[in-house]
């Protein structure tokens, strides 16, 4: 493990990655409020939500990639983690809000007083404090995750049929969510946030922190994976992918190792999830929509699944494409872009951008090789 | 003023025999009318009403809209609200309005009765869906002035479901008046219970509290006979729901058992096939009402042959330029297929807008029939019908035709197949079109009852999957079994849990059910199982 640790420190792709993110943390909020707004360096609010939101889902992609790029489990409901988890924040920020809300009642959110809601049920107790929500965001994906994949893994669930249980899991809770008597606000879901910890969501200082908050998220998410995949344990994850019934005769308990990649995947699923909702100011049933999930498996596949930089790569080239296209005239044709990249990146790109170009460094290095070597041999 | 024409209609159609018995007091009737007395009208109102004289419906409808006139030689006649005149005793056209015609007057306790009348006289029309409709009215107010209507009415009713409507209303009426017998009331129970629906049981909890103590306790009695009985149709009544829901998820999903039961591809696009047909019946109704509108009940005949051409169409040209690369590469098929379902879709709502597409049902799947106490929509029963037909022609050609023996074959040992001179290739894309085209055919179906818009595939692609999975990777029976036992539990725990978390706790059920049998109901079994 310790040779993990390092490995994913001393690695100059990761250390790059790192630095970029960590340099963007820092560089873009500050161009963001100490630069005049009319200066060329200027990044513009707007610009940095979308960025945060990008790396959010980047931070998805990175989730998604450990447990399908390591390990083959496509998951096709890692939305309802990054649901749950903005749920459980968008739940914390709702108690924020107060009696600031259309019917100033200062225990009930606006849409259980209108539903005549007389108090505050169960599950809602203890998102006032933000350290219990901090913990939810985690342990809720985590703790469905567990459940879910303990059942799953222990009787040997795998492959179409993990990956079509998993959506029918996202669609089940799509559809509890859309109930207003879930006590989660139905399909309007919540909205209406204000503040986080007693700042203002709308002010330029805490928007500038929650960018570098997520961009450091994304650091973490990457190096806790990076150490994960790197360390024996990852080789048994890579081994379970490759040849999943050699790796159990060898008397690798595999049902374990899936279960655990999983659970620490849903849980940063949870954390992009978190971070994202106070970005856009809304969370609702529509983040679980199946198509969510797949769009999210997208991302990393036109990255290149197994290369976790691919993943978050992926997240942000198919977001930027998508943000693109649909603010312009083309938006109609948005449908048909997607749709053409998933089709051209399973049959063009199957190891994604970054696997691709890594495939080609590598071949033109022995090509290399052998082109020095054979003269020597002379 | 339909109304008005209908009754015309009903009257120029029965104008041959006249019961002359009910002649008789239309006759006295009209007399009275003639009186100019307000007294007299209303005697001569439910006089007429309850004649059963053909002419008795325009009589009373022309009085109350004002168009019916005397003279003073006592001549009735009527105007029509297109200007001609005919003799009220008659019904035949006169030449010209008689001279000296006054109208005959109305007040406000008059049109009263000839409201009441007017209703009650629906019961003797000979337009039996009027017939039914009044009689149900009659039912539904228990007004005893409607008794003698009533009476004429169920000595003269052929059709039987209508004559057991009467005699339920009739009997409403006895059990509620209050001045009734006790003899009445039993009997009248009686006839409740044996009605034992819905109506009878409403009309018996409305007993009042002052009857005598033996007719509270028969009331008691065929309340709880009706109940049990009713409970008894429930379980049918779902059942049958259920047998229905669970028909619409084996035409939704016995197209994918064939692509991803017996082919292993993972067809996201599957639904969308389902859409293209459902798309292509709209096409063919919209051409149908456009050139040959006489044909538009023909119009599915015409639509399923073109709905499996073009959806089988589409289903070769996604296998031949996506899918035969990805043979043996399930997770990537079905990132490849989810592309060209959202390829689709857009396709759809670019070309024919984002809106619902109104499809319409031809004459024979649309009514209802009713078999004891249970309702069965037509249109549901066709596709009942047409899912058990689609489905057995499916096992048909899998079983006995050369090219379903082939599919078999390169499912079960694809080298050996190929050995034996099978053309590997050709079959895949065959098969993947036939998969696409049952879609197609199942759309058709669903157009029937659903809406038609670019969404329509995506809200049954899951269930599709739910169904294959269950059921069984590679077995058609299994499907069958699979998709009516969730239909049926479906329905089963709707009344329980409302819609939506019944088919939550399906979800969750099936989840549960893949950690016990990960191979569905009916596994395959043998050499060719990944291990």
């Amino acid at each position: 493990m310790t040779s993990g640790v390092f490995s994913a420190i001393s690695d100059r792709g990761s250390g790059v990655f790192i630095a970029i993110l960590v340099a963007a943390a820092l560089l873009i909020p500050a161009s963001n409020l100490l630069l005049p707004p009319d200066s060329a360096l200027h990044v513009p609010t707007h610009l940095v939500s979308l960025l945060g939101k990008y790396l959010c889902y980047a931070m998805l992609a990175v989730a998604l990639d450990l447990v399908w790029g390591y390990c083959g489990i496509l998951s096709l409901g890692h939305g309802a983690f990054f649901a749950l988890g903005g749920y459980a924040m968008g739940m914390y920020l709702m108690r924020q809000i107060g009696p600031r809300g259309v019917y100033a009642n200062p225990i009930l959110p606006d849409f259980m007083v209108f539903l005549n809601w007389k108090e505050l049920p169960w599950f809602w107790q203890g998102f006032d404090m933000f350290p219990f929500a901090l913990l939810m965001v985690l342990v809720v994906p985590s703790l469905l995750a567990f459940v879910f994949g303990w059942l799953a893994f222990r009787s040997r669930v795998t492959g179409v049929y993990l990956s079509i249980i998993t959506q029918a899991m996202t669609y089940a809770l799509l559809l509890a969510f859309f109930r207003n008597d879930m006590g989660f606000g139905g399909n309007n879901g919540l909205t209406d946030f204000k503040d986080i910890l007693g700042f203002n969501l709308q002010a330029d200082g805490t928007r500038m922190t929650l960018f570098a908050l997520t961009a450091l998220g994304l650091v973490l998410c990457y190096w806790i994976s990076r150490v994960l995949v790197t360390s024996t344990f990852g080789k048994v994850l890579i081994a379970i992918r490759d040849a999943e019934s050699r790796t159990r005769f060898i008397g690798y308990r595999v049902e374990h190792y899936k279960l655990v990649a999983f659970t620490v995947s849903a849980a940063m699923a949870g954390l992009a999830g978190a971070l994202y909702v106070p970005q856009v100011g809304i969370i609702n049933p529509s983040e679980f929509a199946p198509g969510n999930s797949i769009e999210a498996v997208i991302w990393v596949a036109v990255g290149g699944r197994g290369t976790l930089i691919g993943a978050a790569l992926g997240a942000l080239i198919v977001n930027f494409l998508k943000t693109t296209f649909t603010t312009g005239a083309l938006a109609p044709y948005w449908l048909f872009m997607l749709g053409g990249l998933f089709i051209a990146t399973t049959l063009f790109l199957p190891k994604g951008v970054v696997g691709g170009a890594r495939a080609f460094w590598e071949k033109r290095k022995t090509t290399k090789a052998a082109a020095e070597t054979a003269p020597a041999a002379e | 003023m339909t109304r008005f024409l209908r009754a015309l209609l009903v009257v120029g159609l029965c104008l041959g025999a006249l019961p002359g018995l009910a002649q008789d007091a239309f006759e006295t009737g009209l007399q009275r009318l003639a009186q100019d007395s307000f007294g007299e009208t209303t005697t001569a109102i439910s006089e007429i009403a309850t004649s059963g004289a053909p002419n008795a419906a325009l009589v009373i409808e022309a009085l109350a809209d004002g168009r019916l006139f005397f003279t003073a030689d006592k001549q009735i006649y009527v105007k029509k609200p297109t200007g001609e005149f005919i003799d009220a005793r008659t019904g035949a056209a006169l030449a010209a309005e008689p001279t000296g015609g006054s109208a005959v007057r109305l007040n406000n306790r008059v049109r009263n009765v000839v409201q009441g009348a007017l209703g009650n006289l629906g019961i003797l029309s000979s337009d039996p869906v009027k017939r039914k409709e009044a009689a149900l009215a009659v039912l539904r107010s228990k007004d005893a002035t409607a008794l003698p209507a009533l009476e004429t009415a169920i000595k003269q009713e052929k059709d039987r479901a209508i004559l057991r409507t009467l005699e339920t209303a009739r009997a409403a009426i006895f059990v509620t008046k209050p001045d009734a017998s006790d003899a009445d009331r039993l009997a009248a129970i009686g006839a409740l219970r044996e009605v034992g629906n819905q109506d009878a049981l409403a009309t018996l909890r409305g007993l009042p509290t002052s009857v005598s103590a033996p007719v509270a306790e028969a009331a008691k009695a065929a309340i709880g006979g009706i109940e049990s009985r009713l409970a008894l149709w429930e379980v049918v009544q779902t059942a049958w729901y259920g047998l229905s829901l669970g028909s619409v998820l084996l035409l939704a999903a016995i197209g994918l058992a064939i692509t991803f039961g017996v082919m292993g591809v993972i067809n996201m696009a599957h639904g969308e096939m389902v859409m293209i047909g459902a798309y292509t019946t709209f096409v063919v109704q919209e051409v149908i009402r456009a050139r040959f509108p006489g044909l538009f009940d023909y119009s599915l005949v015409f639509a399923l042959p073109l709905a499996f051409l073009t959806a089988g169409l589409v289903g070769l040209i996604i296998e031949r330029t996506v899918i035969r690369f990805l043979y043996g590469r399930p997770l990537e098929t079905l990132l490849a297929t989810w592309g060209v379902s959202l390829i689709l879709q857009q396709a759809v709502r670019t070309y024919f807008g984002p809106t619902n597409q109104a499809v319409g049902a031809p004459a024979f799947m649309s009514g209802l029939i009713e078999v004891g106490g249970l309702s069965i929509t037509l249109g549901r029963l066709w596709i009942i019908v047409f899912a058990f037909l689609a489905f057995l022609a499916l096992l048909g050609a899998l079983r006995y035709t050369s090219f379903g023996l082939q599919i078999r074959a390169v499912t079960q040992n694809r080298r050996m197949a190929a050995n034996m001179g099978i053309r590997t290739n050709y079959i895949d894309a065959l098969t993947f079109a036939l998969g696409s085209g049952i879609a197609g055919v199942a759309g058709v179906a669903l157009s029937q009852i659903d809406n038609v818009s670019p969404n329509l595939g995506q809200s049954y692609i899951i269930d599709s999957f739910m169904v294959v999975v269950f059921g069984g990777v590679g077995n058609l029976w299994g499907t069958l079994v699979s998709a009516l036992s969730l239909g049926i539990a479906n329905k089963i725990l709707e009344p329980f849990a409302g819609a939506v978390l019944g088919k939550i706790l399906i979800l969750v059920g099936l989840i549960l059910f893949v950690q016990k049998k990960p191979r569905g109901l009916f596994p395959q079994k043998g050499r060719g199982v990944e291990a």
